[in-house]
């Protein structure tokens, strides 16, 4: 159970990690996440068994597509509406639901669309088998953390990640441009999107509800986590990773879609800006 | 305590993650008067202002206005026990006409209680705008207020006193932005409160303006209080002067 | 002796508006205000009388959806943008079904009681999140509906994925048109004067500058608690108006189509004008109607007339016809 908990927690912070990303960075709250995710799939699946690619190739491709989609939504939509947050938020809202409803009318759906994983075949650890697939998600994730950490902090271009959300303008003055530094970071986002997306698919089948999903556990991780925090993305998925195997395992396997509804609705109670958040405006108590 | 000290606060203290921005500050005020809060930028005056009107929940401290402990209680029950403020950042409700801007304070339980509630509200805040320095029969009063300059806004913030009719008044930087002839229309306003008996904190960086009416001065620097007494002993204060006034005020 | 007219181009809105005695000193000003209200509630009770017994049913959906817009409309110009619209119409549908189906309550009482328990029961579901401003506000009510329709899957309570079925119907096609018709013009109505009036004038404000809202000694979550009871009691009423009319409530009272499709409607019609919405919706519902062949892909299409209009035309088609109707040209 710690072992499967220990994935399961990492697979919700790869997910959490892109949106919480573009949102720290660039305030768009990205709300086409959970399209990208079945988009970077559906596209390795694409390249993979279609085209007939091989796997290492397939992938970055797909990756890169992802990304290059980010960047357009931001450079023909957002780039136009920035400081409408309604604006923003509806547009966002809007292409995922266009990207995953023509994904179902083409339909997308059923068994065939399954990624293969990398490698079959599993380990014992701790006394329960675990696939490999799962180890690499594992390993993954903490490469991709890490390295998205070493990459903000010890890097001119993560500096200017840094400092473009504190404040527009000043960033400007310094010779930074903030929307090409945003529209970068929708980039890194929807790439570290898909990214998850094929590393944790192998698991399970593309299907166009799990878009919905994922932007559901998204959300969940990094309204709990504190949006912006990476810290807290990971320190929430743990929590939330947790709590979802033990439910599964002691009530019933339905409700672990409730526990982060409560987790939620119960941390909004205590304090809005999350468990990490360092929001002032939402600690002010209006 | 004296029965007739207006608001004390007690050991008051605000941790922002790790960072104090507010350390057990202590002081309390006397009913009338001005007190005038400066100290350099980011010492923690808008976080005692916010702190004070319940904005911001305390780490630790107490606030007593008139005897009572309103520690922790929602803004708007502080606003309606008489403790008013403005803020920082102007921002008044662009897409309402100005006098409307008046209407929301009017509807408060507050001024209902003390029988605003006769009579129109709209022509009340007209003439609370007039006494402001709308001109009334002009469009100026009706116009929405995102068409307003920023001396009217400054201005309309003041009138949300006003209208609230609070015994406490908290004015946040607001002389900030303004000319000086602005400056020299608000000031009479102030003067005007004063002599009607209400009591005013001025948090301020203009400082010239500010030592020509306050009758008592508190220094802030790191959250802490580093100096308090009238505009003469803060100007002549070594402390101080190390602290934040430089050479400025020396000639 | 001929006079030598000219034309004359002023703002007639802002001189009706400003002038009371103006708008009253002939019948042209009169008609001038009255025409652009009484006309399309003329105009969509002929629609309605005229047209085949199938779009009869279209016809009332749509007055359905344009309450569920207006709703939204009115909510997001308290600053309050929900995406989750979807929870407060099946919040209505599950209250008013669940009265009927396990009360054995007769419609004419089940329907108001369970627009205000589903508006009551929405209100509370919401509360959590109304410390948080604009866009962590949506977020929240985006996972709200999709979760409380797992635990439903999960628990199944009230009739888990079934759902309810067999409750009592309308009392005839005739009946519920025109007890739409009546609620989606009662509503807008009310709500245009609701916020021009000093009560709604607090509502307006909570958007523009909460903590000063607060600072006026107004409770802003008070405020906005009754702002989001208005607005999902509207919604409630559709939800269990659609319950009766379908005469079964389930899984589909969470659809998202039921979100999305207030927001289409108002981005279309023009956000913050409250008749926009119902212009719009007025628009896509026949539209959306026509495409049911295409099934899901319906969807598709809103959302790229959603994505075409706020970048295109953010302003929306209602204020655009307000402003030329005001500047229009008269002989004077």
């Amino acid at each position: 159970m710690i072992v499967y908990g220990f994935i399961n927690s990492l697979v919700l912070a790869l997910i959490a990690l892109g949106f919480s990303m573009t949102f720290g960075i660039s305030r768009v709250a990205n709300f086409a996440h959970g399209a990208f995710y079945v988009l970077g799939a559906l596209l390795a699946w694409l390249f993979l068994m279609k085209v007939g690619l091989p796997y290492f190739v397939s992938v970055i491709l797909a990756v890169v597509i992802v990304g290059i989609a980010g960047a357009l939504m931001y450079k023909l939509l957002l780039a136009r509406l920035r400081g409408l947050e309604l604006s923003e938020v509806i547009s966002t809202f809007a292409v995922g639901l266009i990207i995953l409803e023509l994904m179902r009318s083409l339909g997308v759906m059923g068994f065939q669309y399954r990624l293969p994983p990398f490698y079959r075949g599993s380990v014992e650890i701790m006394g329960t088998y675990v696939g490999i697939q799962r180890l690499i998600i594992v390993g993954a994730g903490i490469a991709l953390l890490s390295a998205l950490y070493f990459f903000v902090h010890y890097t001119r271009v993560g500096l200017a990640f840094r400092g473009v959300p504190q404040d527009d303008h000043t960033a400007y003055t310094v010779g930074i441009n903030p929307d090409r530094i945003s529209m970068f970071s929708m980039t890194l986002g929807s790439m570290i999107c898909a990214l998850a997306a094929i590393l944790i698919v192998p698991l399970g089948t593309i299907s166009v509800d799990s878009g919905y999903e994922i932007l559901l556990k998204a959300l969940a991780v990094c309204i709990i986590g504190g949006l912006e925090s990476t810290l807290g993305v990971v320190v929430a998925s743990f929590i939330l990773g947790y709590a979802e195997v033990m439910t599964a395992m002691y009530i019933s396997s339905s409700f672990t879609m409730v526990v982060p509804l409560l987790c939620m609705l119960v941390i909004l109670l205590i304090r809005p800006s999350g468990l990490f958040g360092k929001h002032k405006e939402l600690e002010e108590r209006i | 305590m004296s029965a007739n000290e207006y608001l004390r606060v007690e050991n008051l203290g605000k941790n922002f993650g790790g960072i104090t921005a507010v350390n057990q500050v202590s002081f309390s005020v006397d009913p009338g008067g001005l007190l005038g809060v400066i100290g350099p930028n980011g010492c923690g005056k808008t976080t005692l202002a916010n702190l004070i009107t319940g904005f911001i929940k305390p780490t630790s401290g107490k606030v007593y206005y008139k005897g009572k402990d309103i520690t922790g209680l929602r803004p708007s029950r502080i606003a309606n026990l008489g403790v008013g403020r403005t803020f920082q950042m102007v921002k008044p409700f662009y897409r309402l006409p100005a006098y409307k801007n008046l209407v929301i304070p009017l509807s408060s339980p507050k001024v209902r209680r003390m029988g605003g509630h006769l009579g129109d509200k709209d022509s009340t805040a007209l003439d609370i705008l007039e006494d402001i320095g709308f001109e009334r029969d002009s469009s100026i009063p009706f116009q929405p207020a995102r068409n307003l300059p920023h001396g009217y806004l400054k201005r309309l913030e003041m009138g949300r006193i006003l209208a609230l009719q609070s015994d406490l008044i908290i004015f946040d930087e607001l002389y900030s932005g303004l000319s000086l002839a602005e400056v020299a229309g608000i000031t009479p306003l102030i003067k005007k409160l004063v002599a009607a008996g209400r009591t005013i904190i001025m948090i301020e960086h203009r400082l010239k303006e500010l030592f020509r009416i306050a009758n008592k001065i508190i220094v802030m620097d790191q959250g802490t209080i580093i100096a308090e007494g009238s505009s003469r002993e803060i100007m002549k204060d070594e402390m101080v002067q190390k602290a934040y006034l430089g050479v400025e005020l020396k000639k | 002796m001929k006079e030598k007219r000219r034309k004359e181009r002023i703002d007639r809105g802002i001189k009706a508006c400003t002038d009371d005695i103006y708008c009253i000193s002939s019948l042209r000003e009169i008609a001038y205000l009255i025409l652009p209200r009484a006309l399309p509630v003329l105009a969509t009770v002929l629609v309605l009388l005229l047209v085949p017994m199938y779009w009869k049913k279209v016809m009332v959906i749509t007055f359905i959806m344009a309450i569920m817009a207006i709703s939204w409309d009115f909510m997001a110009s308290c600053g309050l943008v929900s995406l989750g619209q979807a929870l407060f119409f099946a919040m209505g549908a599950y209250a008013s079904g669940g009265l009927n189906h396990y009360l054995g309550w007769p419609v004419y009482l089940s329907l108001p009681i369970g627009t205000l328990l589903g508006g009551l029961v929405s209100t509370i579901m919401i509360f959590p999140a109304l410390r948080l401003r604009g866009m962590y506000f949506s977020m929240v009510t985006l996972i709200i509906p999709l979760m409380i329709m797992r635990i439903i899957e999960a628990t199944k309570i009230l009739g888990g994925t079934e759902g309810m079925s067999g409750l009592t119907p309308l009392p005839g096609l005739a009946f519920s048109a025109v007890l739409s018709l009546i609620a989606v013009w009662i509503v807008l109505f009310v709500l245009r004067r609701l916020v021009v009036s000093d009560y709604g004038m607090i509502f307006m404000a909570l958007q523009d500058n909460d903590r000063a809202v607060e600072a006026s000694g107004l409770n802003t979550l008070w405020f906005k608690v009754q702002a989001i009871f208005i607005g999902s009691a509207m919604c409630a009423f559709c939800g269990a108006f659609m319950t009766h009319i379908h005469m079964s409530v389930g899984m589909s009272a969470f659809a998202l189509d039921l979100s999305i499709f207030p927001i289409a409607s108002c981005v279309v019609g023009g956000i913050g004008t409250l008749a926009g919405p119902m212009l719009g919706a007025v628009v896509l519902g026949p539209l959306s109607e026509a495409l049911r062949s295409i099934g899901t892909f319906r969807i598709v299409i809103y959302s790229a007339i959603l994505v075409i209009f706020i970048v295109g035309i953010p302003e929306g088609i209602f204020p655009y016809l307000k402003r030329k109707y005001e500047q229009t040209e008269r002989w004077v």
